[in-house]
């Protein structure tokens, strides 16, 4: 059974400290259901990284469906970190095309900014090995910050290299009024802003945000009644690596991305030239340079040059379309809705219907939501 | 079964990675700002771990020696975690 996106809605990201989590995961539900033109769907899937640390919540699916007076139905929550978005979409995708669920709504929703400092770094240090790296200290961040360092001893490239990103990222949050930091960054400011876990600074790490985001998804022989637009989900891939970076031959080879991604392409028999925009897991800029390099974007060590001249090659109307939305830099990272901001995003843009975001022409679109710097690797493939 | 923990490793190693951590977990704020570091072992093998005894800056490929250090200490009522840390070696 092919499957079709038929409805897509999302909440800003922010710090939403007068909002829970349900009523935020709510919002964005029946906003999809609603642009489906639906006021009820079969089956929910929720995709959510830190409920338990952050929310001291588990049970995710029942308490989002009792909230939306879905009474009954099938709900449960998908975790894979912060890939937990992109694989609540896989589950709500396999569930359609077994044909086992008729229409599924998929929710992402991550509600971060209820606890501060070392307490949320903690919460958000569980997606680590914690046996391994956890005990001796380590956090999400200091993992991407090795990483970025042995990159630029390895290859040889400044920290300046990488500023393009943040700058593409922030020109398009700009214009993205759901986006949580709406500023532009200045040529310059990337090198100079204080150091978290260096070379990882305050302007290249994303924030963390609260926000919800959904979809809907039915049989592509039944979406065509349903929506005038529907997105086609031409293929899913989920691929795993080594959990640990310390693990794999080589560290800043990202196998899971350039897996996930051949398979994506080649189960939706598409070259990657076909490919008008992408979403990619930008919550580090080392993860955006190694993932343009394990998908075949760039050669090995090359994967800033698209960065090169504040981004000009990946803007909105450019070579590349990237981050659209701003990216989780700009836009905000909600962690485990992450993955579903990416497709509800991927959708306007295929529909044409992004606003001042909008890649111009956009037909297909692969998004790929990542955690752990890859050690699970989520990749979608959309088309209009 | 052979679990890769019963793996005897090599004390010995050399710098693969580091960063300083400004912002680290509960348990380890009052050791922040703490240099953690991916250490690549003599006889093969990866470890993370913090490096400690430090007199100053460190480079990639510096060589470092596995110690016993208190990792954390989860409360006046709760566990005090043991653990390895790497240090410069000791000069003879």
């Amino acid at each position: 059974m092919r499957v079709s996106i038929v409805g897509a809605g999302m909440t800003s990201v922010a710090e939403h400290w007068s909002r829970s989590l349900r009523e935020l995961a709510a919002e964005a539900g029946k906003a999809a259901l609603a642009d489906a033109g639906l006021s009820t769907a079969d089956a929910l899937y929720v995709g959510n990284a830190y409920g338990a640390t952050f929310n001291h919540q588990t049970q995710l699916g029942s308490l989002i469906a009792d909230e939306m007076q879905l009474k009954g139905i099938e709900a449960f929550s998908c975790e894979a970190g912060e890939a937990s978005g992109g694989v609540a979409l896989r589950c709500g995708y396999l569930a359609v095309a077994s044909g086992m669920v008729r229409t599924a709504l998929v929710i992402g929703v991550e509600k971060a900014t209820d606890i501060v400092g070392p307490a949320r770094v903690s919460a958000r240090s569980v997606s680590l090995d914690a046996d391994m790296e956890g005990i001796n200290g380590a956090t999400p961040t200091a993992m991407a910050g090795m990483v970025m360092r042995r990159y630029m001893d390895e290859y040889g490239v400044d920290l300046g290299s990488f500023e393009g990103f943040s700058i593409n990222a922030h020109r398009n949050g700009a214009v993205n009024p759901l986006a949580m930091y709406r500023n532009r960054m200045r040529e310059g400011a990337f090198v100079k802003a204080p150091m978290i876990a260096d070379p990882v600074s305050l302007f290249d790490g994303a924030p963390d945000g609260d926000g919800a985001a959904a979809i809907v998804l039915t049989r592509s022989d039944v979406a065509e009644d349903l929506a005038p637009q529907p997105v086609r989900i031409l293929s899913s891939a989920v691929k795993t690596d080594r959990f640990m970076l310390q693990d794999r031959e080589d560290p800043l080879w990202l196998e899971a991305v350039a897996d996930s991604a051949s398979t994506a392409l080649a189960n939706a028999d598409i070259a990657r030239e076909e490919v008008d925009l992408l979403e990619i897991h930008d919550a580090f800029t080392i993860l955006t340079a190694l993932s343009l390099e394990a998908m075949g974007y760039s050669e090995r060590g090359r994967g800033w040059s698209w960065a090169q001249s504040g981004g000009a090659k990946i803007a909105r109307d450019a070579e590349l379309p990237l981050s659209t939305f701003g990216g989780h830099k700009s836009r905000g990272n909600p962690a485990g809705a992450s993955g579903i901001y990416q497709a509800v995003e991927a959708v306007l843009q295929l529909r044409g219907g992004a606003g001042a975001n909008q890649a111009p022409g956009a037909k297909t679109a692969l998004i790929q939501n990542m955690a752990g710097l890859g050690s699970t690797v989520v990749t979608h493939i959309l088309r209009g | 079964m052979k679990s890769g923990i019963d793996t005897k490793i090599s004390p010995h190693g050399t710098i693969y990675s580091f960063t300083r951590l400004q912002e680290a977990p509960e348990a380890y704020s009052a050791q922040a700002p703490y240099t953690l570091a991916i250490v690549e072992l003599d006889d093969g093998g990866r470890v993370t771990a913090q490096l400690t005894d430090l007199d100053g800056p460190v480079q990639i490929g510096d060589p470092v020696e596995m110690v016993t250090r208190k990792l954390r200490t989860d409360g006046a009522r709760g566990m005090i975690v043991y653990g390895y840390k790497f240090r410069p070696p000791l000069k003879q």
